[in-house]
């Protein structure tokens, strides 16, 4: 098995050349002639009003928050997927079903509750 | 040893030069296809020595020159080793993907078992989806280093996009993981071929002879969940309709506005390998891998009792190739879509995905459970 990250590995490290060679060739083909007008930053050809580098919708952090959440009930639940059918055979079976079930229904809650508090919703209605 | 090492490299490389000239036929699949579609010719242009085929010349051979040898801009504004790591972000972790995802059974020559697969990890379909994820950083850190407003209004869109639906397509799996029981993706490939019948118990006896004869293929047993692993991953590769980073109506080119020559080529190369990535995991996951169906170790066994023994480097290269055509199929398929469907509202994307797909792939996950129980 430790073999077998090795490989991943050399396989990394494969693409890594890839992605680097890429680079160099790239930058040993291309010509260099950079002026003030060609490098501004386009905005449709007027001229850049101010950094782009603003705050930005807070909702996208929600979202965020909310993926974290669920990413991690997934790497929990692959586990228990994978050993699923085995604690079946083992007797273990309604068990092991009742532990997924009360698992992925706490989390749904936490679901609904954001769907209910709208966090979900892309366009927020506003209060009159 | 050496042999083992020689083996091994070998294997990746032949799996990263097949990814990578997919990835660039499927450029010209694009564009030829998309012209096919709007009844127009298509790139046919550039020869050599008055040869075009059919547009394979200008696609496969101008187009990387005219990257490669382009001016590269760096927005003084922004920020410059950002800039130029986010294109390697985009396309390396589209490529490294492929490590574990097998292409075929155990090839044997002489006393050396060869598996066709560069690495069995016993946790690869963990491996698929973390280095999915890191796809992600190619996109926000492109967007955000451009300091380009278009560029970050696409970087921020592709970010909530993309972690949205990974949601949907890591819970959609699950199904799959409990049916075959295993994390390793070459023992979900080995699990699919077998027939449905042996999924089912010995009571049910009208169904075991209606749909008893099908492959036990993911596509049987988990159609839900192949709907939902499609959608999410046309979501992933940020493609009609799902292309709002990019969204070239609205916001120029999204996330690549400031990019161009080999590092746009870099972006537009990790494209396509995430649709090859995504192809190869829907055939490994839902069609079966490299398995033909009724194709036995040592030949054909139909389940009406026939048998066609085969020798065993014949059954090799059928199941490669039955890999590949599964792939290639699937690349179509994605890019058929691209000319089919038109684009998606943000709000509507964003309801897809939380509202509609991770309540159905939790439901599915809840479903699979129960009737792995009750069969048993």
């Amino acid at each position: 098995m430790l073999f077998d990250f090795a490989n991943v590995l050399v396989f990394t490290v494969l693409g890594l050349g890839f992605v680097g060679v890429n680079l160099l060739i790239g930058r040993l083909l291309r010509p260099s002639n950079p002026q003030v007008r060609k490098l501004s930053t386009y905005e449709c050809g007027e001229p850049a009003m101010g950094s782009a580098w603003v705050n930005f919708n807070i909702r996208f952090y929600i979202v965020a928050l909310i993926f974290i959440i669920f990413e991690v009930e997934i790497a929990f639940v692959f586990p228990v997927a994978a050993v699923f059918r085995r604690w079946l055979e083992g007797g273990q079976g309604v068990f092991a079903f009742f532990e997924i079930l009360i698992f992925i229904g706490i989390l749904f809650l936490g679901l609904v509750y954001a769907w209910v508090k709208g966090d979900l919703e892309w366009v927020k209605k506003v209060r009159a | 040893m050496i042999v083992d090492i020689g083996i091994i490299a070998l294997k990746a490389f032949l799996v990263l030069f097949m990814v990578l000239n997919l990835a660039g036929v499927l450029g010209w699949i694009e564009r030829k296809g998309s012209a096919l579609m709007q009844d127009r010719i298509g790139a046919n242009r550039a020869s050599i020595l008055g040869f075009a085929g059919m547009g394979l010349i200008n696609t496969l051979v101008a187009d990387p020159i005219k990257f490669l040898t382009k001016e590269d801009f760096i927005p003084p504004r922004g920020d410059k080793f950002l800039h130029t790591l986010a294109p390697c972000m985009a396309l390396f972790p589209a490529l490294v993907t492929f490590a574990v995802i097998p292409f075929g059974d155990t090839l044997q020559i002489g006393e050396r078992v060869i598996n066709l697969q560069v690495a069995n990890l016993n946790i690869g379909i963990l491996y698929v989806f973390a280095m999915g994820s890191l796809g992600v950083y190619g996109i926000v850190i492109g967007a955000w280093a451009s300091n380009n407003k278009f560029s970050l209004l696409g970087g921020v869109r592709g970010s909530a996009q993309m972690i949205s639906y990974e949601v949907a397509m890591g819970l959609s799996v699950i199904g799959i993981l409990m049916v075959y029981g295993t994390l390793e993706l070459q023992e979900i490939a080995r699990g699919q071929g077998t027939l449905i019948r042996e999924f089912l118990p010995e009571s049910w006896r009208f169904l075991k002879s209606a749909i008893g004869w099908l492959p036990a293929w993911g596509i049987f047993l988990q159609p839900l969940a192949f709907l939902l692993f499609f959608t999410a991953a046309v979501a992933e590769t940020k493609r009609v309709p799902f292309d709002l980073p990019e969204g070239e109506s609205e916001i120029v080119a999204g996330y690549h506005v400031e990019y161009s020559g080999g590092k746009f080529l870099m972006f537009f190369a990790g494209e396509f390998a995430e649709i090859v990535t995504a192809a190869a995991l829907m055939t490994t996951l839902f069609f079966g891998g490299w398995q033909v169906p009724y194709l036995l170790r040592d030949g054909f066994h139909f389940p009406w009792g026939a048998s066609w023994l085969l020798p065993h480097l014949a059954v090799v290269l059928l199941q490669v190739g039955a890999f590949a055509v599964k792939v290639v199929f699937f690349c179509w398929l994605q890019i058929l879509l691209r000319w089919s469907v038109p684009r998606f509202r943000y709000d509507q994307v964003m309801r897809l995905g939380w509202k509609m797909l991770l309540p159905l792939a939790l439901f599915n996950v809840i479903v699979t459970a129960l009737v792995i129980v009750a069969v048993q």
